[in-house]
């Protein structure tokens, strides 16, 4: 029994001693060291940045392109002069969109890598898995990939910033659209059952009459049975439908319509309408049933609205500089919404290094930031302050023809409240410099 | 003295854990504490599959019960830790019960059908209730380590230590447990049923009491992930959570506890190994978030093909002719002399071998 005991006892501190020493491996790496140092992250040489992003799993089509294009501009920057001559470094992580895999990449981000700031981390239950955890560590938290309005919480969290119009918004201006253009019809909603389609309807009931609406529908993006809310929709007799979708359930909702031979007008927030990723989605899903569809001509006369430039106009200085450093950096993806997306936040975030000074802490990024910064890529100004961390603040209604979105009338602003009204905006967008950067 | 000679083990990797989370930084404290939560959900099943001869691909379900019961708890009440963990473990218990009590019904493909239902429903309930479960965002709870330890005490670290104390005391009692007379009756009705059921044993009871186990292990270990990366929302408990628990389970060894830990440190470590030598290596992004995954069938494949009883089989393969054989069944149950290490791992066809091959290895 002795010598069993002693054997046992040596197996299991063996196998632990295993486990010290696969757990050790490559800890030795942490960045951010000399003397010009000014923060974690920072070198001599390099601004190391990071970010959780979904490469794989169900949220990946589409927005996997986002941050390649991120990195592409960076790129782009760093073989311009980078940041006062750092070059900018950019870790993405994958995530999956599970937020247990985000906490997990995100601590190795700040705690193994030593990045200076999380940088347009994906998604909303993801991010909202690290935002705590963020703030108290003091991390610079910029350009929130999501339009949940939670990420403008000054108070709570000091290091977040949101980037994209918030759901409220972008309800409130779509709306507005819906009200004045066709007043008296009925309408019904299609929502994604979470923060993003409850903010949005939350914006749409500030601005539409109630009487006006006859039915709410939702859907859960793990269930693709949208079969019965499409039918409910129809049976309400709704004549408009506003959708806050993601993409893949834009295309399902319009295939599904088209199924019971049901023709509304749609109006579908900017999240779910890139008229490149969802023509590639309505053919994919119709070929899957057996059909063939034109993408393009079903996505015909869809109502959105934009934040950015349309892709369309190539007259337009951002889309010609993001094109020129997409052909550069990034060919091998589609130039759609995702990677336009990409380069107009990595944009933003460049903006925001310059400003934070030559040798910047973590805390002058964020303080650059609520200072305020220029409007850059967006076609409205943002609303960056000590006590507003939301972003962007207006866009313009859109409607696809051919492929492309065509802005119609004036880019309109508002505000979360249920009483602020939506206006046009007076300013003008400066156009691109032509060096490129900021 | 088996209990003695468990504690005595569980107290050195104890210090050992502690020695290692004091050396290393805190992400790899992060990561111990992740090893531990896996370890306790992967040995739960593995006992579940290789002693009882259950399956449940519902696990991560389970996973999902404990951790909404610990963010509850700690959230609504301000349970200590302490208290939060066993308190989840026993609400999963009794979840694991009305589900094993229908199990124990249903054997093989059927059985492996009804708890993939629960993988795949359970965790949607979240979302029918967003006003108690937080719907998609999930809960969000605050974990600090004590004052006492002192303001710049890492939060890892305390995590780390947390989750690897209670991971130690699961361990040892299951490991008491499997060698005591239920893990002999477990492997009784496992091997045959009907001739267990002859000798008076109650199948059907042993049966459920094995799912209750195995709830349990899986809702203490969705505490400890809540504890871990303080959020419990839908998202973290898909039905890729239960499957890698059963490919831990799987490639550690089934039914060994030592194999947890091999399964545990695979699905813990090998991603994050991958993604790092995949980055560093400039590999473009499209393949580089996929080789993760690639890697993990590679080490699949490759250990099944090596090791058909999983890393820790193969251990004590290799091992074998050179060390007693005591020290080789590290953490596994006491069995007949005549019993070869084949017989641990379940779905192993060849289970029923010539007793000469049996008697080789019994004997050395």
């Amino acid at each position: 029994m002795n010598r069993s005991h002693r054997t046992r006892t040596l197996a299991v501190a063996a196998v632990a001693v295993a486990t010290l020493v696969a757990a050790g491996c490559g800890s030795s790496g942490s960045g951010g060291s000399g003397a010009t140092a000014s923060a974690p992250g920072i070198t001599k040489t390099q601004i190391l940045i990071g970010s959780h992003q979904p490469l794989t799993g169900p949220a990946a089509p589409g927005y996997s392109e986002i941050a390649p294009a991120s990195n592409a501009y960076f790129q782009y920057v760093n073989a311009h002069g980078g940041i006062y001559g750092r070059k900018i470094k950019y870790t993405y992580l994958d995530d999956a969109y599970d937020p247990s895999k985000t906490a997990s990449v995100v601590r190795q981000l700040v705690l193994q890598d030593n990045v200076y700031a999380i940088f347009d981390g994906l998604g909303t239950p993801t991010h909202l898995a690290v935002v705590k955890y963020l703030n108290s560590s003091k991390v610079p938290d910029v350009f929130v990939a999501s339009g949940c309005d939670c990420w403008d919480n000054p108070m709570t969290y000091p290091e977040t910033f949101g980037w994209q119009l918030d759901y409220i918004r972008e309800g409130k201006i779509l709306g507005q659209y819906v009200k004045q253009h066709f007043a008296g019809k009925k309408v019904g909603y299609f929502l994604q059952d979470d923060e993003f389609g409850m903010d949005g309807a939350k914006g749409l009931n500030y601005e539409l009459p109630h009487s006006q609406v006859v039915s709410q529908q939702t859907y859960v993006p793990t269930n693709v049975n949208i079969g019965p809310a499409v039918a409910a929709l129809k049976a309400s007799g709704a004549q408009v439908v506003v959708s806050f979708s993601i993409p893949a359930f834009t295309a399902l909702l319009k295939l599904a319509a088209l199924k019971i031979g049901w023709n509304p007008t749609f109006v579908v927030s900017d999240v779910g309408s890139d008229p490149i990723t969802l023509a590639g989605l309505l053919e994919a899903f119709a070929k899957k049933g057996g059909a063939t569809v034109s993408g393009n001509q079903l996505t015909q006369g869809i109502i959105t609205d934009g934040y950015l430039p349309t892709l369309g106009e190539a007259g337009n200085s951002w889309i010609a500089l993001f094109k020129k450093v997409h052909d550069q950096y990034d060919a091998k993806a589609p130039f759609d919404g995702n990677v336009l997306y990409g380069e107009a936040v990595a944009y933003t975030f460049v903006q925001a290094m310059l400003k934070a000074g030559k040798n910047p802490t973590r805390a002058d990024l964020t303080k650059a930031i609520a200072a305020g910064l220029p409007q850059g890529p967006a076609v409205a100004p943002y609303d960056y302050s000590a006590s507003d961390h939301g972003g962007m603040t207006g866009a313009f209604i859109g409607i696809i023809k051919n492929g492309v979105i065509v802005q119609q009338g004036p880019v309109l602003t508002t505000d979360t409240t249920p009483t602020g009204p939506v206006t046009p905006y007076s300013g003008t967008q400066a156009p691109a410099p032509s060096s490129g950067m900021p | 003295m088996t209990l003695l000679r468990h504690l005595a083990a569980a107290i050195v990797a104890g210090a050992v854990i502690w020695a290692a989370s004091v050396q290393l930084n805190a992400f790899r404290d992060f990561q111990i504490a992740e090893i531990a939560v896996y370890v306790v959900a992967i040995a739960g099943l593995s006992v579940l599959i290789g002693l009882s001869g259950q399956i449940s691909l519902g696990n991560g379900a389970f996973m999902a019960v404990g951790a909404y019961a610990a963010a509850l708890l700690m959230l609504h009440l301000n349970w200590p830790v302490w208290a939060v963990f066993p308190a989840s473990a026993a609400v999963t218990a009794v979840a694991g019960g009305v589900v094993g009590l229908a199990a124990a019904r249903l054997s093989g493909p059927y059985l492996a059908g009804a708890t993939l239902l629960l993988a795949v429903a359970l965790p949607s309930l979240a979302l029918q209730f967003p006003g108690v479960f937080g719907g998609d965002q999930g809960l969000s709870l605050t974990v600090t380590a004590p004052a006492s330890l002192g303001a710049t005490f890492p939060v890892t670290r305390w995590q780390a230590w947390v989750c690897s104390v209670a991971a130690l005391i699961t361990l040892v009692v299951l490991a008491n447990l499997t060698r005591s007379r239920v893990g002999r009756n477990w492997r009784a009705i496992r091997d045959d049923p009907v001739a267990a059921a002859l000798t008076g044993l109650n199948v059907a009871r042993l049966r459920v009491l094995a799912f209750v186990v195995s709830a349990t292990c899986a809702g203490l270990a969705g505490a400890m992930l809540a504890y871990t990366t303080t959020l419990v929302s839908p998202g973290s408990f898909t039905l890729s959570l239960s499957i890698a628990l059963l490919t831990g389970a799987v490639l550690g060894g089934l039914g060994t506890l030592a194999g947890a830990l091999w399964g545990a440190l695979v699905i813990v470590l090998v991603p994050t190994y991958v993604t790092d030598v995949a980055t560093s290596h400039g590999l473009s992004s499209g393949v580089a978030a996929n080789i993760p995954i690639a890697a993990y069938g590679v080490v699949l494949v490759v250990v099944m093909l090596l090791f058909p009883d999983g890393i820790q089989g193969g251990l004590r393969r290799l091992a074998g002719p050179l060390i007693p054989a005591n020290l080789t069944r590290l953490a596994l149950p006491d069995r007949h002399p005549t019993a070869g290490d084949q017989q641990d791992g379940l779905p192993s066809p060849d289970r029923r071998q010539p007793v000469g091959e049996h008697q080789e290895e019994g004997t050395t």
